[in-house]
């Protein structure tokens, strides 16, 4: 038989219990942390990215050369990088597109917008061949007057330094390296997809040659040899630009600290280190 | 205790010897935390190693500068400078290394004298904010639409004039 008191004593202990954290009986070991932060003191090199979108003109050279540089299958619908337009219209319309990622540049000033569902490929395979139409996409035109601003944004990895990609990963098969690149072992790599879906920012897919999760790795070859990115490289007009935050005079770093820039997704907390100039928020 | 109790405790604790005895087996050596903590960093570290070693392909135009000076000369004089070698002529490189020739010393490298490739740049698209309403344009449905841009443009030396 339980008192009154018995039961009121218990209550208390259980709710006392109970709202304990499990970080307040964590043992805090000092040596890890002082190891950690002297880690984090002697790294000199952090890569960071500038993307300039006044300079882009979408012609996608970017694109191309990724596509080469890092063996993603030239005409399959997968991209480490890509270049979106935007078209702002008076009536306050967003008219965004990316024709395959825009491998081919821009040709044309109507917008893609993509295949109808009742435009199907199921559904079309079933026609007879020559009645099938070649181009399933429609497009929307849009008369150069009503044009209010329009532009181009390159889109790529943008190596958080506190990344999604890499928590949800049940086996450890993506990880930031200490120079805050984020890479995917593809040996490792089971496949589930938790990554693909955990990236705000839609970089990562499947490969469709290895069937594991592939990402930008802003040419983590090429940038260890001293050498620019493929897309950097590609690009006529500058407009893409890589370097290191954690040098004070790198020409990257110095528009970073000194210029107005800004990055995707800031409310996600995810620290994204590609950084934008001339960013408007119809972009997301 | 009694046997019975004790032997299915025996079976867990062999299942158990067994996992270990596999993950010895079956986890690199390598594998482990990384700068970054548990959260960010747990891999094998001998990946970084074999994502470094991946080929270069893009060589940049200090790679062509001996062989085509010609080309080289002549187009940094011109606005097209900006541009790569590579950008319209492919990369230098292969997955099995640089080979700029084949077996029979062929060039491999693509000459690509489509209109498209042309427009990537030349499509007028007068977007404000943009740097590309700043670029001379034409509309390829009127400008002579059945023939190559090359056919009267240079593109090592767009400003030269008409061939």
């Amino acid at each position: 038989m339980i008192t009154r008191r018995d039961f009121f004593k218990k209550s208390a202990i259980t709710i006392a219990g109970a709202t304990i954290s499990l970080g307040a009986l964590e043992i805090i070991d000092g040596k890890k942390l002082i190891a950690q932060e002297a880690a984090d003191k002697s790294n000199k090199l952090r890569w960071v990215f500038l993307v300039d979108t006044y300079k882009c003109v979408g012609c996608g050279m970017c694109v191309k050369a990724c596509k080469l540089e890092n063996e993603v299958p030239y005409d399959a619908n997968a991209t480490r990088t890509w270049v979106e337009r935007y078209v702002l219209t008076k009536d306050g319309q967003v008219h965004a597109d990316s024709p395959k990622g825009a491998r081919d540049g821009f040709t044309t000033s109507k917008i893609d917008l993509g295949v109808k569902p009742e435009d199907s490929p199921k559904d079309i395979l079933e026609k007879e061949e020559e009645t099938r139409p070649k181009d399933l996409h429609t497009y929307e035109s849009i008369d150069p007057k009503d044009i209010d601003k329009a532009f181009f944004v390159p889109k790529l990895c943008n190596q958080c330094e506190n990344p999604p990609c890499v928590q949800v990963c049940p086996v450890g098969a993506t990880y930031q390296t200490p120079d805050g690149v984020v890479l995917v072992d593809r040996s490792w790599c089971i496949g589930c997809g938790y990554c693909i879906m955990g990236c705000p920012y839609g970089v990562r897919f499947f490969h469709p040659v290895y069937h594991t999760a592939e990402k930008c790795n802003w040419c983590y070859h090429r940038i260890t040899k001293g050498l620019k990115t493929a897309c950097v490289q590609a690009c006529p007009f500058g407009a893409r630009q890589i370097g290191n935050i954690k040098d004070p005079n790198d020409p990257v770093t110095k528009i970073i600290m000194d210029e107005r820039v800004g990055v995707l997704k800031e409310e996600y907390g995810t620290k994204p280190q590609v950084y934008y100039i001339g960013l408007s928020k119809e972009v997301k | 205790m009694k046997n019975h109790v004790l032997r299915p405790l025996f079976v867990v604790i062999g299942i158990i010897i067994l996992i270990l005895l596999a993950r010895i087996v079956l986890v690199p050596k390598d594998f482990g935390v990384g700068q970054r903590g548990y959260m960010y960093a747990w891999h094998r570290h001998s990946n970084e190693e074999e994502w470094k070693n991946f080929k270069v392909k893009y060589q940049g135009k200090e790679y062509c500068k001996d062989c085509h000076s010609d080309k080289y000369g002549s187009i940094n004089k011109t606005p097209h400078r900006i541009i790569e070698c590579e950008d319209c002529h492919g990369p230098a490189g292969t997955p099995e290394g640089v080979v700029h020739f084949d077996a029979d010393k062929r060039p491999k490298l693509t000459i690509d004298k489509s209109r498209a490739l042309c427009l990537r740049c030349h499509y007028p698209l007068p977007y404000p904010t943009s740097k590309r309403s700043q670029i001379k344009s034409i509309d390829p449905d009127k400008h002579n639409p059945d023939i190559e841009c090359s056919t009267c443009h240079n593109p090592h030396n767009p400003m030269e004039g008409l061939r």
